[in-house]
C-alpha cells in the first residue's frame, strides 16, 4: 500500500521535525556546534553561491535584454533583473545550490555517523543525538540560506551592472535608478530572505531524516545522499510556488 | 553490602526482534563489584541481550532491572538513567570530527557543569587511566585499533558509572592489544569498584578476569557459573561452543536454526 506507507513516512518525517525543534536548546555546546556548522554549510558554499549568482546575473541579462529591446524598453534592465532574482530566482536556485552543496553532505556525515555507531554512542552516553547532531546542522542551515541569497543577489546584480552597462552600453545611473524604483526594500528583499530561512529548513530536515534513518551500510549513505537532494530539491520548488502565490499572489 | 540489590537482575525476561524471539526465559542476575562474561556464539543473542540492558530494546516479557530499579520506557528517563552505565560498543562509536580528549570530555560537558579546567584535568586522568595520555590530540582517523578501543574505553568512564558493559571489547584487536584491553577492564573493575559485563565470544581472553560466566546458546542461557565450573563441564552444548566444533547441539547454520524454530531444547 504505497498511500499508506507516504501518509506514515510523512508522520515519521513530521515528528522528527518537532523533535528537532524540541531539541534545540540555547546550551553552550549548542551555540559551539551552531558556529561550526555555518562555517562548514555555510562558509564553505560561498564559492559555489558567488560563481551560481554570477552567471544567473548575465544570463537573465542577455535574456531580458534581447526581449525588452524589442519594445524599445531595454532601460528597464535592471526591473527585470531585480524583481526576477529577489522574488523567484535567487531564494530557489541558492536553496538549489545549498542542497547540492551542504544537503547531500548533512545527509552524508550523519549517514556515516549511523553507519559507524556514532549515533548510537550519543544515545548510550545520554546524549540526545537529535540535540547534538541534527539540530545545530537545522539552525545552521535557517540562518545560512538567508545570507548566502544575499550574497547571490549581491553577485548576480554585480555581473547583471557589468553586462548591462560595460558591454550593452545602458547608462549606469539609468541602471541604478531602474532598480531602485523597482524593488521594494519589504516587500521583495526582506520576503526572498524570509522565503530563503524556509527553504533552508526544509533543506535541513530533509537531509537530516534521511541521513538519520539511513541504512547502516556504505549502501544506505549513498542512498540517503541521493535521496536527500533529490527529495529536498523537489519540496524547494514545490513550497516556492506555495509561498510565491500567497506572497506574490495579487 | 549483602542489603545491596544487584546490579543487574532479569526476570524471565523475553526478547523479540522483527515479530522473533531471540531470547526467552533469561533469568540473570549480576552482583555489584563482579566481573561477568556473557558468552555465546555469533547469533546467539548476546547483543540482543546488551541491547535490553541499556534500555534499547525493551523486553516482550519480564522485568529488567539495572541498578535496583527497572529500566524506564520513555526517552527522556531512560537518558538519564543511563548516565549510570557505560557502555564499550563494538565500534567505539567514536566522534570522527573531535579529537581523543574532546571525545572524553563530551559527556563531561553535556551532563556537567565543570569548568573548563576541571574538565581537562578529568580527562587527563582518563587518558592517563587508559595508558593514553600521549594521544590527547589525535583524532579517531589517527589511532590504531587498540587505542581508539581504550579511547572509547577513557569516554565510557568518563562519568564513573557504577555499571560497565563492553560489547565484543576484543574484536579486531591482535593478541597485544587483547591482553592490554583485558588487564585494562579487570583493573578499572577493581580500582573503581564497579560492575562489569563483558558481551563477547573470546573466551579464553575473557575468561581470567571474569568471576561470573553465563554461556547463551540457542536462545536461551545454556550455562550459568564460575568460570571453574564452566571449564569443567560435560555439557555437550557448552563444550561445542568451547571447543569450536561446527557439529553439536548448537547449529553452525543460523538460517537452519530459524527453520527450525529458536526455541530448541539441548538434547
Amino acid at each position: 500500500m504505497p498511500f499508506v506507507a507516504a501518509t506514515r513516512s510523512l508522520g515519521r518525517a513530521g515528528l522528527f521535525s518537532l523533535s528537532v525543534l524540541r531539541a534545540s536548546a540555547p546550551t553552550r555546546d549548542f551555540f559551539h556546534e551552531l558556529t561550526r556548522e555555518i562555517y562548514k554549510i555555510g562558509a564553505r558554499s560561498l564559492p559555489i553561491i558567488a560563481v551560481g549568482g554570477a552567471f544567473v546575473g548575465l544570463s537573465v541579462t542577455l535574456l531580458g535584454y534581447r526581449a525588452l529591446d524589442t519594445y524599445g524598453a531595454s532601460n528597464q534592465i535592471s526591473a527585470l533583473v531585480g524583481l526576477g532574482l529577489y522574488r523567484e530566482l535567487a531564494p530557489v536556485l541558492t536553496a538549489l545550490l545549498f542542497i547540492g552543496r551542504a544537503g547531500s553532505s548533512i545527509a552524508a556525515e550523519l549517514g556515516l555517523m549511523r553507519a559507524t555507531d556514532q549515533i548510537t554512542a550519543l544515545g548510550l552516553m545520554a546524549i540526545d543525538p537529535i540535540a547534538k547532531a541534527v539540530a545545530p546542522r537545522f539552525w545552521a542551515a535557517v540562518i545560512c540560506v538567508p545570507l548566502l541569497t544575499g550574497f547571490f543577489c549581491s553577485l548576480a546584480i554585480s555581473a547583471s551592472y557589468l553586462e548591462a552597462v560595460h558591454i550593452i552600453g545602458i547608462d549606469g545611473g539609468t541602471f541604478w535608478q531602474v532598480l531602485k524604483d523597482s524593488v521594494d526594500f519589504h516587500h521583495d528583499f526582506l520576503v526572498a530572505l524570509e522565503k530563503s530561512a524556509v527553504f533552508g529548513g526544509i533543506a535541513a530536515l530533509v537531509a537530516s531524516y534521511v541521513g538519520f534513518h539511513a541504512e547502516p551500510t556504505v549502501e544506505g549513505t549513498s542512498v540517503a545522499t541521493t535521496r536527500a537532494v533529490v527529495n529536498a530539491s523537489l519540496l524547494v520548488l514545490m513550497f516556492n510556488f506555495v509561498l510565491s502565490a500567497f506572497l506574490f499572489g495579487k | 553490602m549483602h542489603s545491596d540489590p544487584p546490579a543487574v537482575r532479569l526476570t524471565d525476561v523475553r526478547l523479540e526482534r522483527g515479530g522473533r524471539t531471540v531470547l526467552d526465559a533469561i533469568d540473570l542476575v549480576v552482583p555489584r563489584g563482579s566481573v561477568t562474561a556473557v558468552l555465546g556464539p555469533s547469533g546467539s543473542g548476546k547483543s540482543t541481550l546488551l541491547a535490553a540492558l541499556t534500555g534499547e530494546l525493551q523486553p516482550a516479557a519480564g522485568s529488567v532491572e539495572v541498578l535496583g530499579t527497572t529500566l524506564p520506557r520513555r526517552q527522556r528517563e531512560l537518558l538519564e538513567r543511563r548516565k549510570g552505565i557505560g557502555v564499550l560498543l563494538q565500534g567505539n562509536g567514536l566522534l570522527t570530527d573531535l579529537t581523543a580528549a574532546e571525545n572524553i570530555a563530551l559527556p563531561l560537558r553535556t551532563h556537567t557543569s565543570l569548568p573548563a579546567p576541571v574538565i581537562n584535568r578529568l580527562v587527563a586522568m582518563k587518558l592517563h587511566a587508559v595508558g593514553l595520555r600521549a594521544a590527547a590530540d589525535l583524532y579517531p582517523r589517527e589511532l590504531s585499533g587498540g587505542m581508539a578501543r581504550r579511547v572509547a574505553l577513557a569516554r565510557a568512564l568518563a562519568l564513573d558509572p557504577p555499571l560497565m558493559i563492553y560489547d565484543e571489547p576484543l574484536t579486531g584487536l591482535d593478541p597485544i592489544a587483547s591482553g592490554v584491553i583485558m588487564s585494562l577492564i579487570a583493573r578499572l573493575n577493581a580500582s573503581l569498584g564497579l560492575t562489569s559485563i563483558i558481551v563477547t565470544h573470546h573466551v579464553h581472553e575473557t575468561l581470567p578476569v571474569a568471576d561470573r560466566a553465563i554461556v547463551i546458546a540457542n536462545g536461551r542461557i545454556v550455562f550459568s557459573g564460575t568460570p571453574a565450573e564452566l571449564q569443567a563441564t560435560t555439557d555437550p552444548l557448552v563444550l561445542q561452543f568451547l571447543r569450536g566444533e561446527p557439529d553439536g547441539p548448537i547449529a553452525f547454520d543460523s538460517g537452519a536454526a530459524i527453520d527450525r524454530g529458536v526455541q530448541v531444547e539441548a538434547a
